[in-house]
């Protein structure tokens, strides 16, 4: 096992805003390998998306990452000056966004986007840096890369702007990529695909991934492992196969039964009663008693994340029979 | 793109003759037609004489036609107070009023962009406050009075500057014109400032706004999430975003800095298309404010053609739209 | 379990946020109360001739009258107390502001909604009129109205009137048509309600926020644009003199020195016009739905 790409500990996000403060990311950690996928899943809310962004240093106030460290190789993130952090983003870290329509800046043309994030961390020349900007486009499958670099982002459909996005995070050869839910604005049929290319892509050049959705379906075929969210903390960690078949928090088992599934047509669908709670001034206790069938008096308690076999981490006071 | 730029030429073409018929009747059908355009002074006999000579006895569609005909060659009547003709007269003072205006854009422009800019980038400094302050200040504070205290305070109190007048002027290119001598800017400083103050706070405020609304959307965190510098993440993907508007603002206000340009130069005495309307207007020179009225028409329409032209140049996305339309 | 604060509460309070904005509104409130009350607490009545001598004219500000009145601000070149004539003059700008802004807003509004909700030829030829008319700056245009029509408050009034009312038209419109593609209002029609009810009921309190905004602006500039014309000679007339008019007619002296003729009235009508401003300003920020986060 090669010494992790990426390893998080205890990272802690918060937001001090007028009205509290709002706990986003609280006591997160996690590590990725190179050529591996984890998956770190939750709903709107959990704090997956600033968890992301945290990594990357793009917390804006009154957001600030309070605690932890973020370890990319042997350095610690955190501790890096400002234009030392910005060497790191878009170069040894790379970051797909949600929404292509909006990643793009509509001003500007295709290839002078690329060729920025190539120079902004090389001396190269520009020809150069545009040789490489039409390979990775060719790489992620846009026909005749050398037309389509002196279009603009409005002249391109929402899958193919993904891709261009996607080539830009492969243009600097990243350690770590992390792909803040790609594929939701997406159709069904080109999601496949681009989770297919992202995985193959991610096997051969040994790039960490991280894929940060809301969609257990998506992450099935995707991840080696699962880090699951609720309300900015991990509620369990494993492998995919060990997480999906045997989860261990109740609310892992909801999201896995709140997904239709094929053998279950005509069934009601199920879900997990209640509501994401409100992050802001979050009362003490596990975060999901309100939801849970299993809750007690115990709960009112903070759980902390206990490990009851390799590679597992759970946090509840009553997981699922282990 | 040439389809696009018929068309508006064409829209432009109208608004101009609906401007014509708007202007004709409200000299000729509000108030007395006579008193409009005869020397007030005349006697009968003379006052019948005008009146046949310019139809005014014939039906009012007839008179129309006549006026556009006369316009169409660039007769727009005689100024009573001068005795030349309307069009020569407000020609001659066209080069003063564009210099002004131009003068006061220049300012507005170089200064206002890089403080807009500094007051969006950091809103919270006391920079940022202060600007903004400035910027109310200057947009709400009538012209005239800011005028006046410019006035009072360069010229009366301190001496530095003249209080009114243009300087001495040279020849460029044909025209008339006074910045290229100490004197002559010394007399455009305090005119051109005054008219400046408002299109300065506009812009200021503008740049601001788009900065702000900029730096929140996503394309902004992507670009920082590549590695891009401060300054290129400011420099280029947010200038480029909020320059269309901007530029779109600072052409068709131009067209309203010169209408500006009337109050400023009543103030300070400037000989220019301004002061000349307003000294008509005292004195019922109507032929004048016809023939200002039209010019000004003119050019706005003008202006607003090749504001037109220029931003669908700038976006990208527009220009899209106007080869498919 | 705490009540959520109504929308009006919470509005108060992003209001109260700002420490310059309740400034502006506790000057703009002060401004108000002395135009209402203006014949009940000025010293003088300026207007009244047989109040004047002469021999009070052009004193400084803090001279005696002959009568033993004290002006405060000094006295112009008829006599006339320079507060006293502030006091009036602020009625009058105030007047010409607010009531060619509110007329120019009905108007508007009424045309914008109804380009909205009908649609078609009236809507094609309502904006076309509007476009032409926001593409020349108000001041010419009250210009050449003026210089048809003459002096005189009602003149003016009406002057101003026609400059605004494109510019509420045109956002009135604009916001009525992102509320009539909106699902609630397809609703709306298919439960067959009547047209007028529709617009009443729901297009136009949803118009109304931006409205205001720019309302609160447009009384500020409707109240400078006045004493700019008022200032030229073409606004109101001598004997009802708003702030602009007692500004020019001590323009003459600034230069020999008794500058608190213009001097005073001037301070006056940018205290108005700044304490709307910083009002208004706060309320755009406050209601703007793009800056909140």
């Amino acid at each position: 096992m090669s010494p992790p790409t990426l390893r998080v500990e205890n990272l802690r996000t918060h937001f001090f805003t007028r009205r509290g403060v709002v706990k986003a990311v609280e006591d997160v950690s996690f590590s990725v390998e190179p050529g591996k996928v984890l998956g770190l899943v939750g709903e709107s809310g959990s704090g997956k998306s600033m968890t992301g962004f945290s990594i990357m240093g793009l917390i804006d106030p009154p957001g600030r990452v309070v605690g932890g460290r973020i370890l990319l190789g042997g350095t610690d993130l955190r501790s890096l000056a400002p234009e030392d952090m910005r060497r790191v983003r878009g170069n040894r870290i790379a970051m797909i966004f949600q929404d292509p329509m909006m990643t793009l800046n509509p001003v500007l043309r295709i290839d002078t986007q690329m060729i920025e994030a190539i120079q902004a961390h090389a001396d190269v020349s520009r020809g150069a840096a545009l040789e490489r900007a039409r390979d990775a486009l060719a790489r992620v499958g846009i026909a005749s890369p050398e037309e389509r670099l002196y279009a603009y982002p409005h002249q391109f459909s929402g899958g193919m702007r993904q891709r261009i996005a996607i080539a830009i995070a492969l243009l600097n050869r990243p350690d770590l990529i992390i792909a803040d839910e790609p594929t939701t604005a997406l159709d069904v049929t080109i999601q496949g695909q681009i989770l297919f290319e992202m995985q193959q892509l991610a096997r051969e050049s040994g790039t960490a991934l991280i894929w940060i959705t809301h969609d257990l379906s998506v992450i099935a075929g995707l991840a080696d492992d699962i880090s699951v969210m609720y309300a900015g903390r991990i509620v369990e960690q494993g492998s995919v196969d060990q997480v999906l078949d045997a989860p261990l928090h109740p609310y892992t088992q909801g999201l896995i039964a709140s997904v239709p599934g094929r053998g279950r047509r005509g069934e009601p669908l199920r879900q997990i009663p209640g509501m994401t709670p409100s992050l802001l001034d979050l009362a003490p206790g596990c975060a999901f008693r309100e939801r849970c069938a299993r809750a007690d008096s115990a709960c009112a308690e903070d759980p902390a994340l206990s490990r009851p076999a390799a590679g597992r981490q759970v946090r509840c006071f009553h997981p699922l029979i282990a | 793109m040439a389809a696009f730029i018929i068309r508006r030429l064409l829209q432009s073409v109208l608004v101009l003759a609906f401007m014509s018929l708007l202007v004709f009747v409200g000299v000729y059908a509000i108030g007395n037609p006579v008193d409009i355009l005869i020397n007030p002074q005349a006697d009968q006999a003379e006052i019948a004489r005008v009146i046949a000579a310019l139809g005014l006895d014939q039906p009012l569609w007839q008179q129309y036609l006549i006026f556009l005909k006369q316009a169409l060659s660039g007769d727009l009547g005689k100024s009573f107070v001068y005795d030349i003709p309307a069009i020569q007269l407000i020609l001659e003072r066209m080069p003063a009023t564009l210099e002004l205006a131009l003068a006061a854009t220049g300012i507005a422009v170089l200064l206002g962009i890089p403080l807009g800019l500094w007051a969006g980038l950091a809103p919270d400094s006391w920079a940022g406050k202060l600007i903004m302050a400035g910027s109310i200040l200057g947009f709400s504070l009538p012209t005239f009075w800011v005028g006046l205290m410019l006035i009072m305070l360069f010229a009366v109190e301190l001496g530095w500057l003249p209080s009114s007048g243009r300087g001495p002027t040279a020849m460029l290119l044909g025209v008339p014109v006074s910045f290229l001598s100490w004197e002559g800017i010394r007399h455009l400083i305090l005119p051109a400032t005054n008219l400046a103050l408002f299109k300065l706070s506009l812009i200021i405020r503008l740049t601001r706004a788009g900065t702000r609304e900029a730096l929140l959307q996503d394309y902004v965190k992507f670009a920082r999430a590549k590695g891009l510098t401060n300054a290129r993440v400011v420099g280029v993907h947010v200038a480029k975003n909020i320059m269309i508007p901007i530029v779109t603002v600072i052409g068709l206000e131009f067209g309203s800095v010169i209408a500006f340009a009337i109050v400023t130069e009543s103030i300070f005495a400037w000989p220019g298309m301004g002061k000349l309307i307003i000294d008509s207007i005292n004195v019922l020179d109507r032929p004048v404010i016809v023939a200002y009225l039209l010019v000004i028409v003119g050019l706005f329409i003008l202006i607003n053609l090749a504001v037109d032209i220029l931003y669908s140049l700038l976006d990208p996305r527009l220009r899209l739209v106007a080869a498919a339309g | 379990m705490q009540r959520e604060p109504t929308p009006l509460q919470r509005i108060a309070a992003d209001f109260g946020e700002s420490k310059l904005a309740l400034a502006g509104l506790a000057l703009l409130t002060l401004i108000l109360f002395v135009a209402l009350f203006a014949p009940l607490i000025a010293p003088q009545n300026p207007y009244d001739l047989a109040q004047l001598d002469v021999l009070d004219s052009r004193l400084p500000p803090g001279s005696k009258a002959g009568n033993g009145l004290t002006f405060w601000l000094g006295s112009d070149d008829q006599g006339r107390d320079i507060l006293s004539g502030i006091f009036y003059g602020l009625r009058i700008s105030l007047l010409v502001g607010v009531a060619s802004t509110t007329c120019a807003v009905i108007i508007g509004l009424t045309l914008g909604l109804a380009a909205a909700y009908v649609g078609g030829r009236t809507e094609g030829f309502i904006m076309r009129a509007v476009d032409v008319q926001l593409s020349f700056p108000a001041i010419l245009i009250a210009l050449i109205l003026l210089a048809l029509l003459g002096q005189g408050i009602g003149k003016t009034i009406f002057a101003l009137i026609m400059v605004q009312w494109a510019y509420y038209a045109r956002t009135v419109r604009a916001t009525a048509l992102i509320e009539r593609s909106k699902e609630y209002i397809e609703a709306a029609r298919g439960l067959a309600l009547p047209p007028a009810r529709i617009v009443l009921r729901h297009l136009l309190p949803n118009c109304l926020p931006p409205l205001m905004v720019v309302a609160t602006v447009q009384v500020a500039a409707a109240i400078a644009l006045e004493a700019t014309l008022s200032y030229l000679g073409i606004g109101v007339p001598i004997t009802e003199p708003s702030l602009g008019l007692l500004i020019k007619n001590g323009f003459d002296y600034l230069l020999s020195g008794k500058y608190w003729i213009s001097f005073f009235p001037g301070i006056a009508l940018v205290l108005t016009i700044v304490s709307i401003n910083l009002v208004a300003d706060q309320l755009r920020d406050v209601l703007n739905p793009r800056l909140q986060k």
